[in-house]
């Protein structure tokens, strides 16, 4: 496997943001999720969870809802606005004012015709739904207190609107109130408080599910406007309630960290007389849940501990596979960080500042395992803030550690950076070329001489830097094909080529020096996590959100033999089982037969030179290779070498003096940043 | 009386449980015990009211029958023989003439034959599972009987009788978080497809759409924290009910998720929970023997207590004024129990601390205890930390109030000596009281009732009186004379005589090897002799006149016991894994009675039962238990297994179970024949008559005496007639006879074989001991002042 010298970086004090609402689309099974930094980003369900888009959240921003109607996502809050996203671009497509206060909650309709939000004025506003804008319809009957949830009937002709201390039950025709439903305060102290109903699910059977501060989820029967049932879940507030599409369960989220799944099932076995019952407990979470949503074959929640948890429903599923294992998504599936290779600099990205380190230095040599005595401590050079109120999308540093680029949704700024000893000193280029504008994602070539910017349909400008500024070289546009975001790019080291991948799972690949689109992969099913272009033989080789691995040879636009005999083959169970996306391809020079991955748990070294492993040889056999003599160890050694010494690894950098950088953020140490949990009795303690 | 532990089936009125061979019937209003329902001749293994009607029970038996009986009136109504041991029974309305029962790992579905007959073979069998848990509470009938639902292991298995189907679903056996899942108990919903089931780490999980493979589906709740022992529905269906070690009855109400009701400090920890058909009571059977009558409302109405025999630590003693049998009762109390009456009276709280229902805690328990000869003053000795270095102990010195007629505490001794007490005694004279304690850091203290002058005048605490030592060894025993005059302590090998008046050392008695390990003066007559018994086998009677050893012979004695209204001295005697009784009077070295074979195990706990009125018994071998009855306790208490009715003729019929049991032999003839056949009807009426129904054991003796020799005397019948009112005997009669003779002739061997192996010249000295008049030393005692 070799031996390296690691840096293990444990500076980048990344904190996710919570999760304050998710929203599943069933027909393109995508999960849209809402922090509370106001980013959104989109999941894609079928494709282990693969975090497809992100768009940035700026200030003051928080989302309280979120609704797809069709394909389209909207969201509103707090600020009072409702907000639609170009999905494709991935950036904010507008935000109008609905002028009814803080906005609590945002639904559509089945039919996709309306949206409802609910007001802090307590007036439920219906807005049309256009191809291209929505538009304000009217208002239902304005309440006294505010609005906290809301759900339509599955038939559009009725809404059910959860508030302070009770719930009222709307005809949209009329916009008249039918019902209004008393929501106990529950017993003791609470008393004096408010009863806030969090919840509301409105079931095309007439039965109105309410969860509220008291900890109850309450049945409600629409014809009488009376209590049909009610389950007393948790001492604290039950927060969010998501019912599964045919209606026959019911999961609630606590503020004490727990899931509450109730079923439909009949009370008689073979009869409809049919209960809701609870049933399964989830405890995932060690913080409030925020949201949870029931897909087809799993139970989503998210909370303020910022995880996103799967956690799959065993009766649902048909075969047990990797992808139905419960899944937790801490950190997101894109490079928060950047290495200037050359230098040894890192370039981490926070939502509203960026930082740039210099790596330490160590002394001598150590036995593989032991820690090296460090001469120079690693160094903060630089912080630099982000101009206005957007957050960071995308940053690189380039290699020779000269150039600092980052884009948000409306900017995109390239610093030049001098440095010399001791003294940084940065000056911001201010004559950037029109086309570089915003970018979805930066990378710079390999000899720094070039920027390339992907924007928006799929294309890449091309910037050319020198000490004079920058300036505008060209466009590499994809012949055909969709015009999705691009999310990856990478460079050949020769400077000749260029790849890009997007969110349609397209890789196309530019010829830098015709400045014209050379080929593009054949788009396979699953989408491209991370990829690199061989140094030395210039092949590209991905990733994928599946743990599929291709090696494509853009000289030969072809597949490459050992590619092909790794489909044909097939790759190691415990391989494709892993949950987390490999994050980063790199190659080492010093041994072409290498490729290095990791993901979030570990790193691995593929030796192209070995033979690949199948299902009935050890996977993980570091330490039965140790253990054998030189003989044995070739005929037990296969390509797969995998290290597990680093967890929570963010990012693994190659340096050119064959030192590894691992960026690691354990989870702990975000636990104990976050806010104290709701205090909560253990037996026996 | 005991009570089983095994099922307790209720109907409204009528509280039903198994106890050994038979079942027992008490009332929930008085908590009295009706009677019994006789007639299995091995342990009965579950019953089970008959559904199609409520004034009758099925009962099952190890002994291969279920019978069928009308509990009201106690009268058996039919037997059905199965021929194989049977473990559980399970009934259901809906199938009419058929009980499921345990055969093995079987469960069988068996067709009742309608005969009119009193006794018939159920000979249609039908397998509905063969592979299931011992455990009877790990199987329960479903909604109207239409499905069984049986658990084992880690997997639940639900049997429909309609499709002829069985679902099975099965769970890890543990997860990450320690979970362990296997299953202890199961319960139906009356109405709902519902299955309750508890699980060994507490949890209780119910279970839904459990006809499909997948979509089946459990909630699961979560507050016991050892294995939930026991649970059941409320006939209704509104409310579960769960029990176990923690002794905390736990109602959840179902559907409505986690309310739940607790109703704690049960005692022991819980077994069985049932509910009245009504659902007005719930009845919990404890593992200290013990059913709980509980309301609906969740208020406890009724207790009914059996002896409780858990770890007998203390020695058996009786309480002079009440003439009850106190031992270790609940833990950190002393029980008195009545053997006249057969009837648990209370519990003394002696620790006074809340006793914690959890496995492997160290807790205060009562190691010793004493009367004194009055039962005005009571001694105990709690003891914390055995098993650990650093070990607690307190001795306390109760007086009995007049008032409330119960003890109270007066005074508290906590560091009595520097380490653990061995034994105490009170002096047995009428005047002074006086305790006696040896411990093992080598000393003995006499400790006295004085008269502290800081302290109100009528408050008199104990005080130590006087401390001594013999050499550094560590002592044994010790006893008091009869009169008190005289204390005796084994120290080792050494018996010391002090005078408790001025605490001379009188005098020192020594017979190597071996280390003395029972003590004790001989009464009335007897008085000036010391019996001692050494580990070394050896059996020796000193001569206080002479300071000299009167006799000794070689015997394995565990236990020494005198009885204080006789001269009588009881030794038993293990060897070679069968334990003897031999009754003798210190002044000859021959036995007065040998029973050879007693029991199986070592006895270490006996005592000495006076009677309420002495019977004037001529027989010479029984003479010995005319004025007292011998209770005794076996060692092995690990099988705590049901509890067999004591009966005085219990061992008749020759039940050498593995378990702790009591028993009084009443009878020479009795004691020979452990081995009595078991076919007579006769025996087996006389035997489970309750105790204190019987007529006296003389009149007994008599006539069972007779029933064993040829009987062709009219006179004898007539005794017998005189006894048995119903008058069942005269057909079994023939059958008796012809064994008859057979066991005269072992009656006659075993006489012979009594006395212990003497070698000649020890015999020539006892003959010689034997002639010489030694009634002249009776008459100086007497003289003596």
């Amino acid at each position: 496997m070799g031996e390296f010298k690691v840096h293990r970086v444990r500076f980048f004090d990344y904190m996710p943001s919570g999760i304050r609402a998710l929203a599943f689309n069933q027909d393109t099974e995508r999960m849209a999720v809402a922090r509370m930094d106001g980013s959104v980003e989109v999941f894609h369900c079928s494709d282990r969870f693969f975090q497809e888009k992100i768009i940035p959240g700026r200030e003051q921003c928080g989302i309280e809802g979120l609704s797809w109607v069709g394909e389209r996502l909207f969201s509103a809050g707090l600020n009072g606005g409702i907000t639609e996203y170009d999905l494709t671009n991935q950036k904010v497509k507008y935000t109008i004012d609905a002028y009814g206060g803080p906005i609590w909650t945002i639904t559509g309709n089945q039919q996709g015709t309306h949206l409802a939000v609910g007001c802090e004025d307590g007036t439920v506003k219906l807005f049309e739904v256009n191809e291209d804008q929505i538009q304000f319809e009217r208002n239902l009957d304005r309440q006294k207190s505010r609005i906290i949830s809301l759900s339509w009937h599955p038939s559009g002709s009725k809404i059910a609107a959860g508030m302070m201390d009770m719930i009222q039950v709307f005809n949209v025709e009329t916009g008249h109130s039918i019902h209004r439903m008393l929501a106990d305060r529950g017993a003791g102290t609470s008393r004096s408080k408010e009863c806030v109903v969090w919840s509301v699910v409105y079931l095309s059977d007439g039965t109105i599910i309410t969860g509220d501060s008291v900890g109850m989820v309450k049945l409600w029967d629409d014809q009488t406007g009376t209590l049909i049932k009610s389950h007393n879940v948790t001492k604290c507030d039950v927060l969010a309630l998501s019912v599964s599409q045919n209606e026959d369960s019911l999961v609630a989220g606590t503020s004490e960290g727990i899931v509450v799944q109730f079923q439909f099932v009949s009370m008689v076995l073979e009869k409809d007389d049919k209960e809701w019952v609870r049933t399964r407990t989830f405890r995932n979470h060690t913080h409030d849940i925020r949201a949870v949503a029931e897909i087809t074959t799993a139970v989503v929640s998210g909370g303020m501990d910022a995880q996103l948890v799967v956690r799959p429903l065993l009766d649902k599923i048909e075969v047990r596979s990797a992808a139905s294992a419960l899944r937790k998504i801490h950190f997101p599936h894109r490079r928060l960080v950047s290495c200037a290779r050359k230098s040894g600099l890192m370039l981490f990205q926070y939502p509203g500042h960026l930082e740039l380190w210099r790596l330490g230095e160590s002394e001598g040599k150590g036995t593989p395992g032991s820690s090296l005595f460090v001469k120079r401590n690693p160094e903060k050079l630089l912080q630099l803030k982000v101009k206005g109120e957007d957050h960071i999308r995308c940053s690189a540093v380039s290699p020779c550690g000269g150039w600092i680029v980052y884009s948000t949704a409306s900017t995109l700024r390239l610093y030049r950076l001098h440095c010399d000893n001791n003294n940084i000193s940065i000056t911001k280029i201010s004559k950037l070329p029109k086309v570089l504008s915003s970018a979805n994602q930066l990378c710079f070539s390999s000899d720094s001489s070039h920027l390339f910017s992907a924007s928006a349909q799929s294309s890449v400008h091309i910037a050319s830097l020198s000490q004079s500024g920058c300036k505008f070289v060209g466009t590499l546009k994809p012949k055909s094909g969709s015009h999705q975001a691009i999310h990856l790019l990478a460079a050949s080291e020769d400077g000749k080529w260029l790849a890009s991948a997007n969110s349609d799972h397209e890789v196309h690949i530019y010829n830098l020096q015709t400045q014209k689109a050379h080929c593009t992969v054949p788009v396979y099913s699953s989408a491209v996590t991370a990829m690199g272009i061989h140094p030395a033989t210039n092949c590209l080789f991905m990733m994928h959100a599946d743990q599929q691995m291709f090696e494509y040879s853009i000289e030969q636009k072809q597949y490459t033999d050992w590619s092909r005999t790794v489909q044909r083959k097939g790759l190691h169970r415990f391989w494709v089982e892993r949950d987390t996306p490999c994050l980063n391809v790199m190659f080492n020079p010093q041994n072409p037969s290498h490729v290095i991955l990791h993901d979030m748990y570990m790193l691995c070294i593929i030796d192209q030179s070995l033979p690949l492993p199948d299902d009935k040889t050890q996977f993980y056999n570091q330490l039965t290779l140790k253990s054998l003599t030189e003989e044995q160890r070739k005929s037990q050694s296969h390509a797969f070498k995998v290290c597990k010494t680093f967890k929570d690894i963010l990012c693994v950098e190659l340096m050119p003096d064959q030192s590894l950088v691992v960026v690691e953020r354990p989870l702990e140490d975000i636990a104990t940043q976050l806010p104290a949990p709701i205090k909560q009795k253990k037996f026996a303690t | 009386s005991l009570n089983g532990k095994y099922k307790v089936q209720r109907h409204g009125l009528f509280v039903l449980c198994t106890s050994g061979d038979s079942v027992k019937v008490y009332s929930t209003r008085t908590e009295e015990w009706l009677h019994s329902l006789q007639g299995h001749t091995n342990q009965v293994t579950g019953i089970a009211l008959n559904p199609a009607n409520h004034l009758q029970v099925y009962s099952c038996s190890a002994d291969g029958t279920v019978k069928l009986w009308d509990f009201i009136d106690g009268i058996l109504i039919k037997t059905f023989i199965i021929g194989y041991p049977l473990f559980a029974i399970y009934v259901s309305e809906k199938h009419e003439g058929i009980v499921f029962l345990h055969i093995g790992f079987q469960l069988v579905a068996v067709h009742l034959p309608k005969s009119a007959e009193q006794e018939v073979e159920a000979k249609e069998l039908s397998a509905v599972s063969s592979h299931i848990s011992p455990n009877p509470s790990c199987t329960a009938f479903g909604r109207e009987g239409q499905y069984i639902a049986f658990a084992r292991n880690l997997q639940l298995n639900v049997y429909f009788f309609r499709k002829q189907k069985t679902y099975s679903f099965s769970l890890k056996a543990t997860d990450k978080k320690g979970a362990k899942n296997a299953f202890t108990c199961i319960a139906c919903h009356p109405t709902d497809d519902c299955i309750a089931t508890g699980h060994e780490d507490g949890k209780i999980r119910l279970w839904r759409n459990f006809i499909h493979k997948k979509e089946y589906t459990y909630s699961t709740q979560h507050w016991h924290h050892n294995a939930v022992n026991t649970l059941c529905f409320t006939p209704e269906g509104t409310n579960l009910l769960s029990g176990g070690i923690e002794s905390v009855l736990v109602q959840w109400q179902y559907g409505t998720g986690n309310r739940k009701e607790f109703l704690p400090r049960l005692g022991g920890s819980i077994l069985h929970v049932s509910a009245s058909s009504d659902g007005q009571l719930f009845c919990t059977s404890h593992s200290d023997n013990k059913i709980t009558v509980i309301e609906s409302s969740f208020k406890v109405c009724g207790v009914i207590q059996g002896l409780v025999k858990d770890a007998v630590l203390t020695d058996l003693m009786i309480d002079p004024r009440s003439k009850a049998l106190v031992l270790n009762g609940k833990p950190g109390h002393l029980q008195f129990y009545s053997l006249l009456r057969d009837k648990h009276l209370y519990n003394l709280d002696i620790v006074q601390q809340e006793y914690i229902y959890e496995a492997g805690l160290d807790q205060f328990e009562v190691v010793k205890a004493a009367f004194d000869i009055k039962g005005y003053w009571l001694a105990t000795v709690e003891e914390r930390g055995q098993k650990s270095s650093d070990l607690e102990f307190f001795l306390k010195l109760w007086s009995y109030d007049e008032r409330t007629q119960s003890f109270v505490l007066n005074t508290t001794i906590t560091a009595a000596h520097t380490d653990r007490i061995i034994s105490m005694c009170f002096s047995s004279s009428e005047e002074t009281t006086m305790l006696v304690t040896i411990a093992e850091d080598g000393q003995f203290k006499a400790w006295c009732q004085g008269v502290d002058a800081d302290t109100q005048q009528d408050q008199n605490f104990w005080s130590c009186d006087f401390v001594g030592s013999y050499h550094n060894l560590k002592p044994t025993n010790c006893s008091f004379s009869a009169d008190s005059s005289l204390l005796a302590v084994s120290f080792q090998e050494v018996i010391t005589i002090w005078s408790p008046d001025t605490w001379e050392l009188l005098t020192t008695l020594c017979q190597p090897p071996g280390v003395i390990r029972d003590l004790c003066f001989g009464r009335l007559s007897c008085s000036k002799y010391l019996i001692s018994t050494t580990t070394r086998n050896l059996l020796c009677c000193w001569n206080l006149l002479t300071c000299a050893l009167e006799w000794s012979t070689s015997v394995e004695v565990s236990k020494l016991q005198s009885d204080p209204l006789s001269e009588n001295v009881a030794a038993f005697s293990y060897q070679s894994k069968h334990t003897d009784l031999f009754v003798f009077k210190p002044n000859e070295p021959r036995p007065l009675f040998t029973h050879k074979n007693v029991c199986s195990e070592k006895i270490h706990r006996a005592v000495f039962v006076p009677r309420e009125e002495p019977l004037n018994n001529c027989d010479e071998s029984s003479q010995w238990l005319n004025r007292s009855q011998l209770y005794f306790l076996t060692q092995n208490m690990l099988v705590i297994d049901d509890s067999v009715a004591v009966t005085p003729f219990y061992l008749l019929l020759g039940k050498h179970r593995q378990q702790q049991q009591k028993l009084n032999t009443p009878s020479h003839q009795a004691a020979d024949r452990p081995q009595q056949p078991q076919g007579s009807v006769t025996i087996t009426e006389l035997l489970h008559t309750p105790a204190h129904v019987l007529p006296p054991a003389s009149v007994l003796c008599s006539m069972f005496v007779s029933s064993l020799l040829i009987s062709n005397t009219g006179e004898m019948e007539s005794s017998e007639q005189e006894m048995n009112s119903e008058k069942e005997e005269e057909d079994s009669e023939g059958e008796m006879e012809a064994c008859d003779s057979q066991q005269e002739l072992r009656a006659q061997g075993s006489v012979d074989e009594v006395t212990p192996k003497l070698s000649k010249a020890q015999e020539r000295e006892l003959k010689r001991v034997r002639k010489t008049d030694f009634s002249w030393m009776a008459g100086l005692i007497d003289s003596k002042p």
